[in-house]
């Protein structure tokens, strides 16, 4: 009789520890970090990239219905390929974009810029990163749609894609 | 006597400042012993010296500049960057699981032990 018991409390550990492995193998295990959309960006004040002077972002997101925020680098590679998305991406009237230059050489950046046009209607320095953690960023490239109401759509880690080009579009329109 | 008064004034003084330093470092570092390096794989930021980790150093002394108590900090970093950020998870509907299930498994072996021994006594 204890046998029994034992047995049918094993044989329902078994499937418990079985069905956790079976369903958890199809889960991808390479960590992804956690998007959070819809929060509302909080209210920041950054040196402009030209003038090193002080600027309000209340002043930068006041004019259009969408704004893309990109942080970028001279010195990131995946950044000179999402590049011309960026450069078709400033053809649309209802976007603003907004770069971020993220722990960069002043220089660098400018021959950058001079080399593959400048998509950007603002360009805030980022001299130690502070601005980007404090928006929420990993890294370079990171890009983040944002509508009138400041609130964030959309947040893409990494650079912009076919795919994620596309979903901007979409979006925007 | 005014000089030694003086001296002892200064010297007082000098000790509660590098006190109150030390006391902020103490905090900063268990605060950023406490966060994840995101872009890192098993370092915590203060183990990390990657771009990302360099940066929320920067962060989290600012934060704690401005008079921001630990909890505070972390609540910013959550809000940022959800639950993840922090290796020390807190008790809500997601973690509830992971904390409770630990302390069953313990009373629920200890009951087996137990009564292993009552049937042995008898």
């Amino acid at each position: 009789m204890k046998n029994k018991y034992l047995l049918i409390i094993f044989g329902i550990f078994f499937l418990f520890c079985f069905t956790v492995f079976f369903k958890s193998l199809k889960n991808s295990n390479a960590y992804k970090p956690e998007i959070i959309n819809g929060k509302i960006l909080s209210p920041f004040v950054a040196i402009d990239f030209y003038s090193n002077k002080k600027i309000l972002s209340e002043d930068i997101f006041n004019d259009r219905d969408f704004y893309l925020i990109n942080i970028w680098a001279s010195w990131c590679m995946p950044c000179r390929a999402e590049h011309n998305y960026l450069i078709e991406l400033k053809k649309q009237n209802s976007l603003k974009l907004v770069g971020i230059n993220y722990k960069d050489q002043i220089e660098n950046a400018k021959r950058f810029l001079n080399e593959f046009e400048n998509p950007y209607s603002k360009i805030l320095k980022d001299k130690n990163g502070t601005l980007s953690i404090k928006l929420g960023a990993y890294g370079v490239p990171e890009t983040f749609i944002i509508n009138k109401k400041k609130k964030i759509i959309k947040k893409i880690i990494g650079p912009i894609n076919e795919k994620t080009y596309n979903e901007i579009l979409k979006i925007i329109k | 006597m005014k000089i030694i008064k003086f001296t002892l004034i200064i010297f007082i003084f000098l000790n509660n400042i590098s006190f109150s330093d030390e006391k902020n470092i103490l905090l900063e570092n268990k605060i950023l012993k406490n966060i994840r390096c995101l872009i890192c794989q098993g370092q915590s930021v203060y183990d990390s010296q990657s771009d990302f980790a360099e940066s929320m150093k920067l962060v989290v002394r600012e934060k704690l500049d401005l008079g921001m108590s630990e909890k505070d900090v972390y609540i910013f970093l959550k809000n940022q960057y959800g639950d993840w950020i922090l290796y020390d998870p807190e008790f809500n509907n997601k973690t509830y699981f992971l904390w409770v299930f630990p302390i069953l498994i313990f009373f629920i072996g200890g009951g087996i032990i137990l009564k292993k021994f009552v049937v042995l006594k008898k």
